[in-house]
Parts: structure tokens; sequence; C-alpha cells
């Protein structure tokens, strides 16, 4: 798997501080679909013995999940990539009307450079979609970002009870080469 | 518990009035915090109305069986009931996976099953056409489940919902008839608030 290698060793500059940035915030509960983007994040959740690591088989039972989690005081994530945001959308209705924080750590795909024909239709649509469902969206370029924005972003959901997705963008990521 | 291979070579009985059975076997609902799903909502809100112990969802369909299980993680402390109906679980099966997968001690899942979509006009649902969801939560790796069909069955069901040796599933056959009629608080922010601060009330 040199591609999901590949994707690894660019996430490992920045993912465990991320991780430990997230955990320090008191996030317990970390929930996805399987992804090379979110790869080296989803790893340090599974080995964490003071965290729920939560493998969905849709993305939006992860909202769900998360909301269930406020209820009960406690914080989560959801990691995704962008074609599951497109499983969300009628989800994150309880998240509008039932008042609930929640964050969203975005894998772009269909992005920049992309080289899959399939990924763009989503990819192109995430940012729309969950603007229109009332989440704000801050977009992730350069490794020196990622802390800050997730940072503010969480300062947004936890503190304020907004809805935030972090876009973490091909030019960050890389996109694959056909 | 029933095996999903002798409930499913049976035909389904669906005659239990929803209106006696539910309430008897929730029994004691200060047991548990209750997440009410579509289906189950206002027999639930009529049970529990004004109870700091229990949220109600009025939409957001497929989402009872997860919110139970983000709570039951984040409040081991707490046994976690969630009451949902058959159209609503129909349309979140993988949830039933992912409660396996995480199999927590303090959750229960009991399904209202009549067959129908009440809400919309009564349209069979799957479940009255061949569709067997105590078999599809076993199916799905929840080792503790059982169908309810009978009255003399409710007992045992009632406490199975109350153990804690992993997650459990019981599925409530009733009749196809409605729920007692009750206004659904859809203020969910204010339900939210209220859930919250009654768990930890020094936040």
């Amino acid at each position: 798997m040199p591609q999901i290698d590949e994707a690894k060793a660019k996430q490992s500059a920045w993912a465990d501080d991320l991780y430990a940035l997230m955990r320090a915030e008191g996030i317990t509960q970390f929930c996805f679909v399987p992804d090379a983007g979110h790869a080296r994040l989803i790893d340090l959740s599974l080995a964490d013995p003071d965290a729920h690591a939560i493998a969905l088989t849709t993305e939006e039972e992860g909202i769900a999940l998360l909301a269930g989690a406020d209820l009960g005081g406690a914080r989560g994530v959801l990691l995704t990539q962008s074609s599951g945001v497109g499983n969300c959308i009628n989800m994150l209705s309880l998240i509008k009307a039932g008042g609930f924080p929640f964050l969203m750590l975005v894998s772009m795909r269909g992005d920049f450079g992309e080289s899959v024909r399939w990924q763009y239709a989503m990819g192109q649509a995430v940012e729309p979609t969950v603007q229109a469902m009332g989440m704000m969206t801050m977009r992730v370029d350069r490794p020196e970002d990622v802390l800050p924005t997730v940072s503010a972003a969480m300062n947004s959901v936890f503190g304020t009870g907004h809805s935030v997705a972090v876009l973490f963008t091909q030019k960050l990521l890389g996109a694959k080469k056909l | 518990m029933v095996t999903p291979a002798i409930s499913a070579a049976l035909p389904p009985k669906f005659i239990l009035d929803r209106n006696v059975a539910l309430p008897k076997l929730i029994g004691r609902h200060e047991d548990f915090l209750v997440v009410a799903g579509l289906g189950s909502a206002q027999e639930i809100s009529a049970l529990m109305e004004g109870r700091e112990n229990f949220y109600v969802l009025g939409g957001a369909m497929g989402a009872a069986s997860m919110m139970g299980l983000g709570l039951a993680l984040a409040r081991p402390d707490k046994h976690v009931l969630v009451v949902t109906g058959d159209g609503e679980l129909l349309m979140s099966l993988g949830s039933l996976a992912v409660v396996a997968l995480k199999n927590p001690p303090n959750l229960s899942i009991v399904c209202v099953d009549n067959g129908h979509y009440g809400e919309t006009g009564y349209q069979k649902t799957h479940t009255s056409q061949g569709t067997n969801l105590e078999a599809i939560a076993a199916g799905s790796g929840i080792s503790r489940t059982m169908t309810v069909e009978e009255d003399g069955q409710i007992p045992t069901a009632s406490k199975l919902i109350r153990e804690a040796n992993g997650a459990s599933f019981v599925l409530l056959r009733v009749a196809p008839t409605d729920s007692v009629k009750y206004r659904v608080n859809l203020d969910g922010p204010s339900a939210r608030y209220q859930f919250r601060r009654a768990l930890s009330p020094k936040r």
C-alpha cells in the first residue's frame, strides 16, 4: 500500500500534535470511516486507552453519536473524507435543530490536482452543502496552519456551540498521481 | 434469548397493544437515561414528559441508536435506553453493527415494531413483509437479543434491558394501531440544556 504509506508520512509531520491538541481540549470520542487522509489520527485514537475510537459504517452515524456524547457532557470529532460529507446532509438537521456543538475534520478529494473524475462531484459540493446546513467551513492548505485552525474551530464549537467543518485540502494532503 | 433462526421461522405476531406493552416493558424509567426516536416519541413523551432523564427526537430519522451509543460511552455510570421504531431502525441498520463493535454494557435498544410507517399513513414497512430486525441485530453482532410478541415474554425482556453484560436489543412487536396522542417537545436546544444540566449540575 505505497500510496497509503505516502499519505501517512505526509501527515506524520502534524497529525501527532493535532491529536494531542484535540485530547488536551477534552475530546474523547473519535469516530470515522477508514480513510487514508486521516489514517494517522485514526491509528492514534485506536491506540489510545483513554479515548473511544468508533468505526462507523457510514458518516452520518457519527453526527448522531456525537450529539449523544454531548448530552452526556463528552466531546468528540468526526473524521471524514469529502465523499462522506454527502452522507451527512440530512443528519445535520440534528445539529441545527438540536443546538448541538459539532466538529468535523474533512480530508478533501476532488479538490486540487485530483486525478480521479469520480471524486470531483462531492469534493466540489462540500462547502456549499455544509454551509447550506448551517456549518462554518475553514480550509487548511499548509501544515503550519493545521493546529491554529483546528484550535480556532474547537473554540467556536465547544465554546459557543457552533458547528464547524475544517477542510484539509489536497494542497495539504497531496493528490494521488495517476 | 430467542435465536433468530427460531423467530424467523415462525410467522410474526403483531398483536400486543403498544400503549400497554411498552410502559410495562420499560418499567421504572428512572432506571435509565432514555433517548426516544421516531416511532415512539409520543408515547414515551406521555410517559416521561418533564423528566430530566429523557431526550426526544422530533426529526433526524435514524439518529436514535447512535445517540444512545454516544451517550452510553460518555456516561458509563448510567444505563442508556434507546426506544426507536421499525421505520427508523430500517433507515440506520449499520448503527447496529457499530453498537455491536463497541458493545457498551450500559446500552439497551428497544425497537417498537408495528410493521408500518404510522406517521405517514400506515404504509407497510419491510418488517411486515419478511424482514426480521432481531435477526439483523443478532447478525450485526449484538449477542443479547430477544423478540417480544406475547404478554408473557415482557418480564424477561424487562430484565434483559437492565442487565449490564453488554449491549442488548429487544424487538417489541405490536399491533399497527396509533400510540397515545401527545404533543412532543420539539424545542431541541431547551431539551439539550435540561438534559445536560440534570446530568452535570455543576457545569
